[in-house]
């Protein structure tokens, strides 16, 4: 049999048909929606007078424009409540699972699939988010969709979609202390730039990633769409299986272990064929930050930003725009630099570990009194955890208060928006212009980094 | 259905800036709507109006010079979110071709779903493009989806643009995916049987 990768396997198992020279019929497994990208797919679906053909394969919740305060209120911004109205009548009338505000289940889409079990191996999954990208951690195929398509899996539970190509990312060795999976995504990206991995889907390996937990493997499969791919998957392992046994939606008795037999195909093979591959060094990767207006314009936190000599032409003007946006200057050393607000949260690093990292760094210190910082955890369970654990203490002794699940300051659409010129250290997944709020300068860091910053008010690098 | 897609001859807006992501096409505020109108009036926002709502004159949609419905912009157009609101907001305002070196993939496959065509140009002819628009706003450029071309009508220089064979049909035809679907609902309930 001629070997296949990982990606390949799970692909072919899913195509209901292959058209002549166009795209494939892919089946998929699960459907996430939220409340921005499925209103028009569900009035699209009615115009047409059918019903969602697998509503048990959807699961919905309104993650992207809900407030982070006070949730038990009714939502104060007329639109953005619509919209969360919209999805609990859309969800109603279909039969469509939600898990809403006031659920125990509720929080972001990509971290509440995962820590309820219903992501797992082998599948397809999609969601109108580009972050859907998270689930591959466990080794399916998970990759965001535009509206249109949404309604196209409403109707059919399939999608057309064009076979990517594949890429293999290698990462050798072992990380340094303070360096996690957010630094990996950031400096590759850093190398490969923001459309290298474009048209391709990522196969994440090498020993770097297997010793990563599986919060750290959904960050970096998280980030794989900042690259410009259509999505990161990493082959499950007993790392994975651990995570999944017990979990609400997770397989269990007989049934668990034919599942776990099944996923250990979920390799890919001796000698299979990859369009493109790479392969970095773990002791390379320095804890990292980003100075620009794209997730590639990353540095080591304690390095300086590139002159931009070697760039011409549009190339130039582009970095010289960015950086004009930033009010940073080419050459220029980060470390030291005032920040204004820090954000911890999102899809990206919104997870018990995320916030176990940030605690652990701030514990017995102060923030900086300049500082303003949005601790947002990314589930209901997840902010359940940080008070099991005790964690809110250590926030609240150091000055910190922690607020409510939801996207929050990663995109802005509700009240956590930096102010004009502000600078923010995030652990969101875009620096783009205007993406934490019009005019607002972003640093993309790990929680480690965002922490350091946030007690000292200074970019500062947390190894020292 | 979508609008079935004919040659078009028309001048074009030139956006010579690279990276131009969704948030860009449009910011992530003006998500909020749960009906499909009005996103045209906040393509390229923060960079087409001032802080108070008025028409930034730099910015080139409000420059009367540059007009028509093909849309030119630097290359990886469209990186970031899924958003198809930036597809729509993009359809919206007029255009109904966007070329461009490069596109992010999520993009292009919105963009196909809503009748607007994305051609993918080689490096060096998006530059002479550039050029010839900075030059003569007026100059016209013809796309031909059925031979699959791109021609700039001043200079007569043209090149091919790729397309897949389904979408193309798609496009000439004004069919969506759905309809396509819709007519397999028994392959695929027998593979679900199958699994």
């Amino acid at each position: 049999m001629e070997p296949k990768t990982l990606f390949d396997k799970i692909w072919d198992a899913h195509v209901v048909n292959k058209i002549e020279g166009g795209p494939s019929v892919l089946y998929i497994d699960r459907h996430f929606i939220h409340e921005v990208t499925s209103p028009v797919a569900f009035s699209g679906l009615e115009k047409r007078g059918l019903k969602v053909f697998r509503p048990q394969n959807t699961v919905a919740t309104p993650d992207h424009n809900v407030p982070t305060l006070e949730q038990h209120l009714p939502i104060r911004e007329e639109l953005s409540r619509n919209q969360v109205e919209t999805l609990t009548k859309n969800c109603e009338k279909h039969g469509i699972p939600l898990y809403g505000l006031s659920h125990k289940w509720h929080g972001i889409v990509h971290i509440i699939g995962p820590e309820l079990g219903i992501t797992q191996p082998g599948m397809t999954i999609v969601c109108g988010d580009s972050h859907t990208s998270t689930h591959g951690a466990f080794g399916s195929i998970a990759f965001g969709i535009g509206t249109s398509e949404v309604e196209m899996v409403f109707a059919s539970q399939c999608i057309l979609q064009p076979k990517p190509k594949k890429m293999r990312i290698n990462v050798e060795g072992n990380l340094a202390p303070n360096v996690t999976s957010k630094d990996i995504a950031l400096y590759v990206i850093s190398q490969i730039s923001t459309s290298g991995g474009t048209g391709h889907f990522i196969e994440f390996a090498g020993s770097a990633i297997r010793s990563l937990s599986m919060e750290a493997r959904m960050t970096l499969c998280n980030m794989s769409i900042e690259c410009g791919a259509r999505g990161g998957m990493i082959a499950p392992d007993e790392t994975t299986y651990a995570y999944l046994k017990g979990r609400e939606y997770a397989p269990n008795g007989k049934e668990w272990d034919r599942k776990v037999a099944e996923w250990k195909q979920l390799v890919t093979d001796e000698g299979a064929i990859f369009d493109t591959e790479y392969t970095f060094q773990a002791s390379d990767i320095a804890p990292m930050i980003t100075y620009g207006t794209n997730p590639g314009m990353g540095i080591a936190v304690d390095g300086t930003i590139p002159t931009g000599d070697s760039l011409a032409g549009s190339d130039k003007a582009t970095f010289i725009k960015s950086l004009d946006y930033m009010g940073l200057k080419p050459g220029e050393k980060l470390e030291g630099k005032k920040i204004d607000y820090v954000f911890i949260g999102s899809c990206t690093n919104g997870r018990i570990e995320d916030f176990r990292q940030f605690a652990q760094y701030i514990r017995g210190k102060q923030k900086a009194p300049w500082v303003t910082a949005w601790i947002v955890p990314g589930s209901k369970q997840v902010e359940q955890q940080i008070r099991e654990e005790g964690l809110i203490e250590i926030l609240e002794a150091a000055g910190f208060a922690l607020r409510q699940p939801g996207c929050s300051a990663c995109l802005a659409m509700n009240d956590d928006k930096v102010p004009e010129g502000k600078y923010a250290v995030s652990t969101s997944n875009r620096n783009f212009e205007g993406r934490q709020g019009p005019g607002a300068r972003t640093l993309l860091a790990s929680p480690l980094v965002a922490a350091a910053a946030a007690v000292s008010g200074v970019i500062t690098d947390p190894r020292d | 259905m979508i609008e079935k897609f004919n040659t078009i001859v028309s001048q074009a807006v030139p956006l010579p800036i690279e990276n131009v992501d969704t948030d860009q096409i449009i910011p992530a505020r003006f998500l909020k709507a749960v009906e499909r109108k009005g996103f045209g009036e906040n393509l390229f926002r923060d960079w087409r109006y001032r802080k108070d709502g008025s028409p930034n004159p730099d910015f080139v949609m409000n420059n009367p010079r540059y007009t028509g419905n093909i849309l030119v912009a630097g290359k990886n157009f469209g990186s970031g979110s899924s958003r198809e609101h930036a597809a729509w907001a993009v359809y919206d305002a007029g255009f109904r071709v966007v070329v461009s070196s490069f596109f992010a993939d999520i993009f292009k496959n919105n963009v196909l779903n809503n009748g607007l065509l994305p051609v993918q140009v080689p490096e060096g002819f998006l530059e002479e493009m550039f050029a010839t628009i900075d030059k003569n706003p007026t100059a016209q450029f013809e796309v031909d989806l059925e031979k699959q071309t791109i021609t700039n009508l001043l200079t007569g220089n043209g090149t091919h643009f790729e397309i897949n064979p389904y979408k193309k049909e798609c496009l000439l035809k004004g069919y969506d995916d759905i309809d396509y679907l819709l007519n397999l609902t028994a392959e695929i309930e027998a593979f679900e049987q199958s699994k």
